[in-house]
């Protein structure tokens, strides 16, 4: 049997969780070293996945389009199974969290309150994350779906910020609700569907193949996709997501608007879209236009905040839209563009986040209009900022271009899909300019304008670490817009069987 | 009944007839003990308690292995699989009982306290074989006595002996609309053996038609207005918060898994097989009862602020989630599938909610209180102590890994299975009502600044074994699911075998 990468890459955080449990509470450069290290050897082997991945057979052969399978039983009688598998769509997300973890330990690493606990719960919830990523089984994605919202709950609570314990209840309840209403939706396909082999089954690729009855398709498709969309910020389900982005500790807002949103994301996609292909045709270019909603009315509130990670906060909910609209346009266009927007808005916004972080850290406000000149002290945090700005905007040569370009094709293709497309098209258009307007209003007040010398005098620079972090967001957001190709050509992958299915099945 | 008869009819009840034994000796030894040795008395009922366990695992093993339990004892008891699940369940919760009582303050120098929980599980255990209307009713009684002289065994407590004087009107009232029920069952049906009951009322549904059931309804409601007492389903439940608070907390812990998993044993049972031919009738029933029994459980726990009333509540809530279980019956290959899952999460709950308890046994020791508020900063005087209470309330929340994720999807499924959507749908969001209180249980302990000084907790052995032994079965059921779930889908089978 071949290394079992993917199994590896999960239970790496949960070990290290465990090794800091057991270690005395007051060694905390041991404890953040081991997180460190776990975290390293997470986003080390997703390189390795993603490099050595075949593309070719992954988008022609459907026998080898999810490669580093393993399948070990579970519960047989139920047809659940310990199933995981990496293809073209789920490759960039694993390699996204790895980036997102490792960048989010070395942000952390100023945490002195409670420190082992802290990166215990840190640790669960990358576990949790890369966990639904690679799960093929829907049972073993659920489970690692509700596994990776709890420690959020402790995270936020304890370690936050801003009515940190209504935000960190308000987002569980919602992302909960929202699960467990997928969740019902699952058990219903797992009950109706005719397997090939009459088999009850949870495996996804078990489920793909089997025969749903288009009426319950039709029923539970909008359970299962909206309810994994609270995830994605899905309007009006979004307002969990300012408020908990808001009140988290920076580690856990990188984390959770960087990573998190797309597990809502990528589930939706594939146990709404993927299992349902028929139902997800029909009801998709419905959804568009709550997605539409998204774009525009998140930027629109953005616009208008005075706290800095508010700002921030309704640019996830903005830039999650795309990604939604992206799966919406039902093209491959389209979908490539979502994929390539959640990898690039994942890095994009944990590099926002620990922005915004060291800012806070420094000047213990996030109000807009009392900041000002931060360029003097964290010059490589502005320009970082600068870059992840433009990135937001869709600057070419740069990640976020590439990504939402093709969204808006896909969309623009769509209008054979319904006649609203092109409206949405250039509705949508319009939240990318306020988008510029936003960044660039967030830019010239908080890094340049005046600095308060008399106020901010003995704020520090920013250290090795946080640097090192915010050089490798900027670095891979660069290196994807300028060789799109890299990113473009396993995400091509990916989305070429699965559009073939949506559209053929 | 000749002698081969009678050598297989005792055989079926020797767990009892140990626990029996059991009691007399412990008794008997508390009257020669003294005052400062009494302690001992609840180590050594503890280890008889492991031997009966062992014991019953052994006469286990054919039954697992494929063998059909005969009634014995001129048709009284059945010793299937079911059964001995539910003995094991019953045992084993009494061994973690007097365990973790051996340290409770106020239990100090109690010596019969633990012949008294041996006699309870003893009943405990005939409720679960007993498989006669009369046998029920003497099993059934054998356990409360026993239990509401436990609940008021704190005499100098006036909460305790409320306590006891409450469960013991409430039981009264109810037992008596049971037998009531009880004995219009023999009246119309003549017979008193579940095997006999069911074809009586078969033929007799069948005779009469669909319409003329009603009578057996009213029967029907008057059994489970009993059954729903052990259980604590609303709207039967008004004992429990009062009773709960007053008892001595392993008492509440006793009472709260093993008199309510008690309960369901003879629930199911005598749901499943004698009113299988009135099915249609009590499945709504039983679904009614369970939308009440979440729903208000859940909403009643999230004031409170005693942390004992509130994980009474909390029992509550988590009674209507066996229910549904109990609920989704149906035929074919999904039968099994309700009172799998309904025995399936009553295994987890008994583990869950006791390791809850030690906590506030450890708690109240400490401090000398029940407020849940009290509590805060408990993650900074004792990590591991919270660390347990969160893996319980986790649990009880059901969020993976722990036992109680896989225990509520489980229910959930047998609810979607057998076509009770909505069911698993309202069950679905009482899960996430139970959740917020369950958060704010973890939220006070982990995030909430404590009150006085930060002094370590001191964590007797015994409490400590209890809270490693149940915490460390909640990981595991949860992780590895496949032998428990075997175990419990081969008792289902049983179970919907004879209907």
């Amino acid at each position: 049997m071949d290394f079992p990468f993917l199994t590896v890459i999960t239970f790496t955080p949960i070990v290290a969780a465990v090794i800091l449990l057991l270690l005395p509470s007051d060694k905390k450069t041991l404890l953040k070293t081991i997180a460190l290290i776990a975290t390293a050897i997470c986003l080390a082997l997703s390189i390795v996945v993603f490099v050595t991945y075949d593309q070719q057979a992954g988008a022609t052969d459907p026998a080898r389009q999810f490669q580093f399978q393993e399948q070990v039983p579970w519960v047989p009688s139920l047809g659940i199974s310990y199933h995981v598998g990496a293809d073209g769509i789920n490759l960039p997300m694993i390699l996204l969290t790895g980036i997102v973890a490792f960048g989010g330990v070395m942000i952390s690493w100023g945490i002195e309150d409670r420190t082992r606990e802290f990166f215990t719960f840190f640790m669960l919830l990358v576990a949790g994350v890369f966990g639904v990523f690679v799960s093929l089984d829907l049972f073993l994605l659920l489970f690692f779906y509700e596994l990776s919202i709890f420690p959020m709950y402790i995270l936020i609570a304890t370690w936050g910020s801003t009515r940190k314990e209504y935000a960190a209840m308000k987002l569980t309840l919602y992302l909960l609700i929202g699960s467990i209403v997928a969740l019902v939706g699952v058990l219903a396909i797992y009950f109706s569907a005719t397997t090939p082999d009459g088999q009850r089954s949870f495996d996804l690729l078990v489920l793909r193949a089997s025969n749903i009855p288009i009426e319950v398709a039709r029923f539970w498709f909008l359970p299962i996709f909206l309810g994994f969309g609270v995830l994605a910020g899905i309007w009006p389900f979004h307002s969990w997501s300012p408020d908990g982005h808001v009140a988290a500790p920076t580690a856990v807002s990188m984390i959770h608007a960087g990573v998190l949103m797309k597990l809502g994301a990528y589930a939706a996609l594939r146990t709404g879209v993927e299992v349902l292909p028929q139902a997800a045709r029909e009801w998709l270019p419905f959804v568009i236009l709550l997605v539409a909603v998204n774009v525009v009315y998140g930027a629109s509130i953005a616009m208008v905040q005075r706290d800095f990670k508010y700002v921030i906060g309704f640019s996830s909910v903005s830039h999650m839209g795309l990604v939604t609209m992206g799966f919406a346009t039902l093209n491959q266009t389209g979908l490539n563009g979502a994929v390539m927007q959640m990898f690039s808005h994942g890095v994009m916004t944990a590099l926002f986040f620990s922005v915004v972080g060291l800012v806070y850290d420094r000047a213990h406000t996030r109000d807009i209009p009392s900041l000002g000149g931060m360029v003097k002290v964290l010059p490589v945090a502005a320009i970082a900022f600068i870059v992840g700005g433009l990135v937001s905007m869709g600057m070419p040569g740069l990640s976020g271009f590439v990504a939402e370009l093709q969204v808006f094709m896909g969309v623009w293709e769509g209008n054979v899909v319904a006649v609203w497309y092109p409206w949405v098209a250039i509705i949508s258009a319009l939240g990318i300019i306020l988008t510029a307007a936003y960044v660039m209003r967030v830019t010239g007040l908080v890094f340049f304008g005046k600095f308060d010398e008399h106020k901010w005098h003995d704020m520090r620079p920013a250290n090795v670490l946080d640097k090192t972090a915010l050089v490798m967001f900027c670095a891979t957001m660069i290196v994807v817009g300028v060789l799109p190709t890299l990113m473009m050509n396993m995400i091509q992958a990916g989305t070429t069987p699965f559009i073939a299915r949506l559209l053929g099945g | 009944m000749d002698l081969s008869q009678l050598n297989t009819g005792l055989l079926a009840v020797l767990p009892e007839i140990l626990l029996l034994a059991l009691g007399f000796v412990v008794i008997g030894a508390d009257l020669v003990i003294g005052a400062n040795h009494k302690r001992a008395l609840g180590g050594f009922t503890t280890l008889g308690m492991l031997v009966v366990l062992i014991v019953i695992g052994v006469q286990s093993a054919p039954l697992v292995a494929g063998a059909q339990a005969q009634p014995a004892l001129g048709n009284m008891v059945v010793g299937d699989l079911t059964t001995q699940l539910f003995r094991g369940m019953f045992v084993i919760a009494g061994a973690l009982t007097c365990l973790i009582s051996m340290d409770f303050k106020s239990l100090k120098q109690a010596g019969e306290y633990y012949g008294l929980v041996t006699f309870a599980v003893l009943g405990m255990c005939l409720m679960a074989a007993a498989s006669d209307i009369i046998m029920l009713y003497v099993a059934l009684e054998t356990t409360s006595i026993s239990l509401y002289l436990l609940a008021g065994y704190l005499r100098g407590v006036p909460l305790s002996s409320e306590a006891g004087m409450k469960y013991f009107l409430f039981g009264a009232f109810t037992s008596t609309i049971l037998l009531y029920g009880l004995s219009l069952l023999y009246g119309f049906t003549g017979q008193t053996e579940y095997g006999a009951l069911v074809d009586a009322l078969r033929s007799q549904v069948a005779s009469l038609g669909p319409d003329s059931v009603l009578p057996t309804v009213v029967v029907v409601i008057l059994i489970l207005v009993g059954f729903g007492f052990k259980v604590a389903a609303v709207p039967f439940h008004m004992w429990t918060p009062d009773v709960y608070e007053g008892a001595p907390t392993p008492i509440t812990a006793f009472i709260s898994v093993a008199s309510k998993a008690a309960g369901f044993a003879v629930l199911l049972r005598v749901f499943l097989t004698v009113f299988a031919p009135l099915q249609d009738q009590w499945v709504t029933l039983i679904s009614i009862l369970a939308v009440l029994t979440m729903t208000l459980g859940n909403l009643l726990a999230i004031p409170q602020r005693n942390i004992k009333r509130l994980l009474a509540y909390s029992s509550i809530a988590q009674a209507g989630y066996v229910l549904i279980g109990v609920a989704s019956v149906t035929s074919g290959a999904n039968a099994v599938f309700g009172p799998a899952s309904a025995l399936f999460y009553l295994g987890v709950y008994m583990l869950t909610n006791i390791a809850a308890f030690v906590v506030v046994v450890v708690v109240t020791n400490e401090t000398g209180t029940e407020n849940l508020y009290e509590m805060a900063g408990l993650s900074k005087r004792s990590f591991w102590l919270a660390l347990g209470m969160m893996l319980a309330m986790l649990s009880l929340g059901g969020v993976p890994p722990l036992a109680g994720f896989f225990a509520k999807f489980y229910v959930f499924q047998a609810a979607v299975g057998s076509g009770l959507v909505w069911l698993a749908i309202v069950g679905v969001l009482n899960a996430i009502l139970g959740l917020y209180y369950y958060l704010i249980v973890i939220r006070v302990i982990f995030v909430d600044p404590s009150q006085g000084e930060l002094t370590a907790v001191r964590m007797p052995l015994t409490l400590r074994t209890g809270l490693f032994v149940t915490t460390a079965g909640i990981l595991i059921l949860g992780v590895l699911v496949t032998p428990w779930y075997n175990l419990v889908t081969q008792a289902a089978m049983t179970l919907v075998g004879g209907s």
